[in-house]
C-alpha cells in the first residue's frame, strides 16, 4: 500500500478532526476540500476497502462510560511462543488492544501487551490471572500499568 | 451524564461504525426509531461533552506510508505537567496517558514517514531532557472488543 494522491490527501485533510455530526456530513466535507461530495464518498469508500480507513466510528472515553480501570498488562513471553499466544490473548472478550514489541533490556524485559479493562482495578486484576494461566509456562515476570489519566487523545493527523 | 437504554444502544452501534454513504445514520435510525437528525444532535452533544473523544474515519497510519509508535518516558513527578505539556505540544503525538510506573508517561506518535517517529523521538529528548524509549509495533494480534455502553 502505497501513499496516498493529492486527492486523498486533501480528503484526509478535511476528514482528521472527524466528520461532522450532520444528517448529511459529506458536502461539508466536500467544501473543505475542495471537491464534490460524490468524488470524496468514492474515494473514502475506496480507502476503506484498502484499509487505510478502518472504519467509519464513535471513539468513546473509556473513562466516561464507567470503565475507569484501564490496565497496560506486559509479559515476557517466550519468542517461540509468542505470536500463537498473542492471537488467543487478544481473542479474549476484555482485551481491546494486544501488540508484541521489542523488550528494552535489562529494565523492561516484556514482549507482548494486552491493554486490560475493567470497572474496578479488582475486575481488572482477575482478568489478569486469567491471562497468566492462559499464557502458562512460557511466560516469565509479568507486570501491568495502570493509566492514571488521559493527558492527550486526538489521533492521527497528517503533519504540515 | 444519564443516558437511556436507546442511547447506550446506540453508543454501541456507533462505534461498530456507520456506512460511508451520503446518510451515514440512516441505517441506526432504522435501527433506534430516533431521527437522523436527532443521531445526529446527540453525536455533537457527546463530542461536546467528552463521552466521545472523535466520530469520523479511523485512520490507519501505517496503511498511508506512515507509521504508529508507542513510547514511554520516566518524567520527575515534580516537573511531569510541564513535560506533559511539551510532549503535547508535539501534533505528532495522537495519545498520551498517565500510567503507574517508572515510566510514567506513555504515549503514541503517528507520523507520515518511519524516518519522522525516530526524528520526533530526538525532538521530544531535546526539549525534555529525558530519554525517550520507543516501543514499535511488530505485530498486532486481531481484537473484536468493544466498550459496552
Amino acid at each position: 500500500m502505497n501513499g496516498l494522491d493529492v486527492i486523498d490527501r486533501a480528503i484526509v485533510a478535511a476528514l482528521q478532526s472527524g466528520l461532522p455530526p450532520e444528517v448529511e456530513p459529506w458536502e461539508a466535507v466536500g467544501r473543505k476540500a475542495g471537491l464534490a461530495a460524490d468524488l470524496v464518498l468514492a474515494r473514502v469508500d475506496a480507502m476503506i476497502e484498502a484499509g487505510v480507513i478502518r472504519r467509519i466510528a464513535a471513539a468513546p472515553n473509556h473513562y466516561k462510560l464507567g470503565l475507569v480501570a484501564n490496565g497496560m498488562s506486559v509479559w515476557d513471553v517466550e519468542d517461540s511462543e509468542v505470536d500463537a499466544i498473542g492471537a488467543r490473548v487478544a481473542a479474549l472478550d476484555f482485551v481491546s488492544h494486544c501488540y508484541r514489541r521489542p523488550r528494552r533490556l535489562p529494565h523492561w524485559p516484556f514482549n507482548l501487551f494486552a491493554m486490560l479493562h475493567g470497572a474496578t482495578r479488582n475486575e481488572v486484576e482477575k482478568k489478569r490471572v486469567i491471562v497468566r494461566s492462559l499464557i502458562g509456562a512460557a511466560c516469565g515476570s509479568d507486570d501491568i500499568l495502570y493509566s492514571t489519566k488521559i493527558l492527550k487523545k486526538t489521533g492521527f493527523r497528517l503533519a504540515g | 451524564m444519564t443516558l437511556t437504554e436507546t442511547d447506550r444502544l446506540l453508543l454501541n452501534r456507533l462505534q461498530d461504525g456507520v456506512p460511508a454513504s451520503r446518510r451515514p445514520f440512516a441505517r441506526l435510525a432504522a435501527e433506534t426509531g430516533m431521527s437522523e437528525r436527532i443521531i445526529a444532535d446527540k453525536v455533537r452533544d457527546w463530542l461536546d461533552s467528552g463521552l466521545l473523544t472523535r466520530f469520523g474515519p479511523m485512520f490507519n497510519a501505517d496503511r498511508m506510508g506512515g507509521a504508529f509508535c508507542l513510547c514511554a518516558i520516566a518524567a520527575p513527578e515534580e516537573r511531569f505537567d510541564a513535560v506533559a505539556d511539551i510532549v503535547n505540544g508535539f501534533a505528532e503525538v495522537a495519545h498520551n496517558y498517565r500510567r503507574e510506573h517508572r515510566l510514567n508517561m506513555w504515549f503514541v506518535l503517528a507520523t507520515e514517514t518511519r524516518e519522522a517517529i525516530d526524528r520526533t523521538c530526538r525532538a521530544i529528548e531535546a526539549a525534555t531532557g529525558l530519554e525517550v524509549l520507543a516501543f514499535p509495533k511488530e505485530a498486532e494480534y486481531f481484537v473484536g472488543f468493544r466498550v459496552a455502553a
